[in-house]
This record gives structure tokens, C-alpha cells and sequence, in this order.
């Protein structure tokens, strides 16, 4: 149960201001009238976003790094700009260190692709039981390729990462661990630091799936001293169609680029290329150039909203979710209270999690219900899907209530 | 696994006329009372026992599981279908009343959007929704074709 939450101190203020920002959000341009609680699946844009793609498309569209003239110079200037604000943004070294993608799976599958030369079978690759298809599918293709092989590693009751289990499988010396920062479906936050810094007592490369953290924690890749970090631009108030991988330098080398061609060239003759430095190397053809643009414009709007304040009345407001959830009947909570962000997963008991979902829809609830591309985790869960509240920083106490007003209809409806 | 199918008389049931369903539609007040009654003819069709909610039978949906079976006899087509979800479970008997038990020709010449957009529920239908009631129709109407 969740403690010391008293409804009368959620005021949601900081987001009510906020929400003004997001049109899609704002109830007189809004013509679906949505009460939007899917931010993990992808949050809603600001005006400022949606401005700064639609100025490089009036203004400014031209191709990067190819200046000859002004147009492109200005859009090469901006474009890598962002990635100057990427390094700061999650204390990166160097610019280097950040690699454009199209989003969290491109990241992973070029890192998947981008190692297999390293790999050889027998290597043993560690994941997290509790990660989305992204993060599982690329290793076990990997794993096919080379003839290496995957494990899970083990979830407690509470379906958090069993760290005892993982030290056992460690002594297994595995190759590369794989792990959320954040889980899509529960919002379990994993210990990250920790899961890295034993992963390094095995001599292994550490990749994390961001995609959850990243709008909702301050993210240190240099604190963390992860091998790489993985995130997507649409789920941080950004554009879909863009994403990060941050990797230290050395590591970054190592790849393999799974995209040739131009771009990321330094000479290239009928008998024999060769590749050019990094970030380029990594960065073959156009790069998604105006969704870039978009997210340096939402990175700007977090450095201005995603205060500490902003963060505790997030936290306040997802306890506030789980309170009010809890206080229903028959309703199944998953994951721990204290020990989640974004996203609260339920069931009502006996009922299909579709169902409710389509007839919170019928009252202009959007949340997403399913197996959230987390299959292994549901079987572990012994359940075939659940439905998904998540938040973010625009979310209100109006949000939620309006969000429990609708359950207990849905409710009644199924009782009848 | 096409020798492991329900036995014929499981087949043989009877839906009502699509008159009567879209009468029933009509004079419903709201969304609440739609949705019941959707769920209530979800009832009214018979339910596939879970020996026979088999993989080669699933049709895929992302949020909810469906399956179906078929049976011809002559040139008429008889169909099991069922959900592990109430709603979609309601939104397939709307397609087995206007299937189950008809021919070829009337499989095939079936206005299935028409119908359901009168009925109020063509967004149920919409191939953006993960229910893989489209996915289903199809099905049913590739055996009419077959």
C-alpha cells in the first residue's frame, strides 16, 4: 500500500502551467478532448518543438555537412549543435560519444550488429527479464549469428532484477550485459550503477536501455561508466524518428557500422574504402535532420522544466496514481510503490486488460494495455497482458482523477 | 493439427438475423448501454473450450487473443470463434451473425465496414486497433473464397 500520500497535497501546479505548452494538450484545440496517460509510449510534443522542425522545413531545409551554401551551412550548424547539447545533457565526454539514430532500437541493433565480430560461440550475453522486445530480440539475433548464447537474468517476487541471481550468473564471465534503466512495463527503476560496476568485476560490456529513464531521471552516462546508453528523442517531449547512442569513444570504435555508404566515408575507391572518424562512421546517408533540429528544441525545454521540482511533483503525482488506484477494489497493482517512475501497470481482477482499456477509450481515457513488447516478462508475471497508466511532466491531479472517475465506470459496467 | 478440430455438431448453432442486431443497436441511449450489449451478445454465441485455443488456430492480435475455426458443409460455411476479451469476443459474433451458416457468395459479398460503421463501432474495425478483429474477417471471408 502506498503511505503518507495525502490527496489534498498533490497540486499539480508546475503542470497545469506546463500544459498550456503541449496543443495537443490544450482542451480548445484538442478536438478528441483526450485524457492522455500513454507517455511511455510516446509523450506529446510543445510548441516549441513542433516550431523548430516546422522553421528548419520554412526556412532553412538543406542537407548537413554538405555546405556549400548558406542553407546547409545553417542546417549542419544547428544539427550538430543538439549533439553538443546531448553532451551535456547526459555528462558525455565528448561529442564523439554521441552517435544519431533513428530511435532505442536502431541504437541497439547497430550495437548488436556493430559487435558481432567480437563475439564467438560459447560468449555468454546477460539480459534483463524485465526488458522490451528491443532490447532482447537484437542479442538473441546476435546470439543466432554467432552461436553465443542468452540469459535472463532472474526477477525477484516483486519482479525487480534478482542481484543475487545476476552475481551467479556473472561468474559465468558473460560477454555483455544488457539491462533497462528504467522497464517499459512496470516502470521498475533497475540499480543501474551498481548492475554496472558488478557486470565490470566480470570484464563485460554494459548496455542500457534508456528509452524509460531519460524523460523522467536525470541520466549520467559518466557517473553510471556504462560502455553505452541507448535513448529516443519522441519519448523526451521530442520528435519520433530520432535517437541516441551515447558509447565511450574506445567502445564506439570497435563497431562495425551497420549502415555504408555516404556520410560516413573518408575515401572510397572501386577497390577499397575507408571509413571516416567518429560520430560520421557511425552515421551513414541523411540523418533525420529536422527531427534532430526538434529534439535540440525539446532538450532546451527540459533544461528549463525538468527542475528538481518539476521531478518531485512527477514522483508526487505518480504516488498519487498508485494511492487512488489502490484505493479501488479489485484492482491488481504491479511493481513496488517506491520504486517506479512513470508508469503504473494494473489489472482489474477477472477482467481482460482490453476491455478496459476500450472502454476507457469510450471516455476519452488513453492508456495502453497489453504485453507492452515484454512477452518474457508477462509469462514471468503469469499474466497475458496489463494496462498501463503513464505519465509526465504535464500530467495533472486533474489527469488522474478524471483517469479513476472513468475506471470506476468501466468497473460497474463489467460487474453488470 | 487439422485433424484436432471441434467435432461437427459444435458447429451447428444459430445466430440471429442482422435486423434484429441492428434494431437492437439502434435503440441504444448511449455508450455504456452499447458496449453492454456487445458484450452480452458475446454471450449469445457459443464459446471455443480450451483444449481448442491452439496457436495454428490464434489470429493475432497484439492486446487480446483471438481464434477461430471453420466448417463447410456443402456450400455452407459454419465458424467458431472466441477471445480471451469480452468486448472483441461481442465484436466477432457481430461478424458470425452476418457469416455463420450463409454461403459463398453472401460470405463474399458481405458489406462488413457498412454494417459495423451503422452500428456505430467502425472503429473497432479500423486495422489501427490491435484487436485483430480485421485480421479475422479476412479470415473468414479467405475460407468463403477458398
Amino acid at each position: 500500500m502506498v503511505k503518507s500520500v495525502m490527496c489534498e497535497t498533490i497540486t499539480s501546479t508546475l503542470a497545469s502551467k506546463i500544459q498550456s505548452q503541449f496543443p495537443l494538450l490544450n482542451n480548445h484545440q484538442n478536438p478528441l478532448k483526450l485524457c492522455y496517460l500513454d507517455t511511455a509510449a510516446t509523450s506529446q510534443k510543445p510548441h516549441c518543438v513542433i516550431d523548430a522542425m516546422n522553421e528548419y522545413y520554412h526556412t532553412y531545409n538543406s542537407n548537413v555537412h554538405r555546405a556549400a551554401h548558406q542553407l546547409s551551412a545553417r542546417a549542419t550548424v544547428d544539427y550538430e549543435k543538439v549533439r553538443n547539447d546531448l553532451v551535456t545533457f547526459i555528462n558525455a565526454r565528448t561529442r564523439q560519444e554521441i552517435i544519431f539514430t533513428h530511435g532505442t532500437t536502431e541504437s541497439l541493433n547497430m550495437l548488436a550488429y556493430g559487435l558481432e565480430s567480437t563475439f564467438s560461440a560459447g560468449d555468454l550475453i546477460l539480459i534483463d527479464s524485465a526488458a522490451h522486445h528491443a532490447n532482447i530480440v537484437p542479442w538473441q539475433q546476435l546470439a543466432q549469428r554467432t552461436g553465443a548464447f542468452v540469459k535472463a537474468i532472474p526477477l525477484d517476487q516483486d519482479f525487480n532484477l534478482d542481484l543475487i541471481g545476476y552475481q551467479k550468473l556473472l561468474k559465468l564471465r558473460p560477454k555483455l550485459v544488457a539491462i533497462s534503466h528504467v522497464t517499459n512495463a512496470l516502470g521498475t527503476v533497475n540499480p543501474v550503477s551498481q548492475i554496472i560496476s558488478l557486470a565490470k568485476t566480470a570484464n563485460a560490456i554494459t548496455v542500457v536501455d534508456g528509452a524509460q529513464a531519460i524523460a523522467h531521471t536525470s541520466v549520467d552516462v559518466s557517473e553510471l561508466d556504462c560502455d553505452f546508453y541507448a535513448f529516443s528523442g519522441h519519448k523526451m517531449y521530442g520528435p519520433t524518428g530520432v535517437g541516441i547512442l551515447y558509447g565511450k569513444t574506445e567502445k564506439l570504435a570497435q563497431l562495425t557500422p551497420m549502415l555504408t555508404g555516404g556520410e560516413m566515408i573518408k575515401t572510397v575507391s572501386f577497390d577499397n574504402t575507408i571509413f571516416g572518424e567518429l560520430p560520421n562512421r557511425l552515421e551513414a546517408g541523411t540523418p533525420p535532420i529536422s527531427e534532430v533540429i526538434g529534439l535540440g528544441a525539446a532538450i532546451k525545454f527540459m533544461n528549463q522544466y525538468f527542475t528538481k521540482e518539476h521531478q518531485d511533483e512527477e514522483k508526487q503525482l505518480l504516488n498519487y496514481l498508485q494511492f487512488s488506484l489502490a484505493e479501488l477494489d479489485d484492482i491488481e497493482i504491479y511493481a513496488s510503490n517506491e520504486n517506479n517512475l512513470g508508469v503504473v501497470s494494473f489489472n482489474v481482477k477477472g477482467e481482460h486488460h482490453q476491455d478496459v482499456g476500450i472502454l476507457l477509450d469510450q471516455q476519452g481515457i488513453a492508456i495502453r494495455c497489453g504485453h507492452h513488447c515484454a512477452m518474457p516478462l508477462m509469462d514471468l508475471m503469469k499474466i497475458n497482458g496489463c494496462c498501463r497508466v503513464s505519465i509526465g511532466l504535464y500530467t495533472t491531479k486533474v489527469d488522474i482523477d478524471c483517469f479513476i472517475d472513468a475506471l470506476k465506470q468501466v468497473q460497474q459496467l463489467l460487474k453488470d | 493439427m487439422s485433424s484436432f478440430i471441434p467435432a461437427n455438431e459444435r458447429f451447428l448453432y444459430e445466430v440471429e438475423s442482422i435486423e434484429n442486431l441492428k434494431h437492437k443497436f439502434a435503440v441504444t441511449n448511449n455508450w455504456q448501454e452499447k458496449y453492454r450489449l456487445l458484450m452480452l451478445l458475446g454471450k449469445s454465441v457459443p464459446s471455443i473450450s480450451d483444449e481448442y485455443k491452439v496457436e495454428p488456430q490464434q489470429v493475432d492480435g497484439c492486446e487480446s487473443a483471438a481464434w477461430l475455426y471453420h466448417y463447410q458443409q456443402d456450400d455452407k460455411h459454419y465458424f467458431l470463434a472466441d477471445s480471451d476479451a469480452r468486448i472483441v469476443k461481442g465484436l466477432i459474433s457481430i461478424l458470425l451473425i452476418m457469416f455463420h451458416s450463409q454461403d459463398s457468395k453472401t460470405i463474399c459479398g458481405s458489406p462488413i465496414e457498412a454494417t459495423f460503421e451503422q452500428l456505430g463501432l467502425l472503429n473497432q474495425l479500423s486495422p489501427s486497433r490491435a484487436n485483430g478483429l480485421q485480421a479475422l474477417a479476412a479470415k473468414m471471408v479467405s475460407y468463403a473464397k477458398s
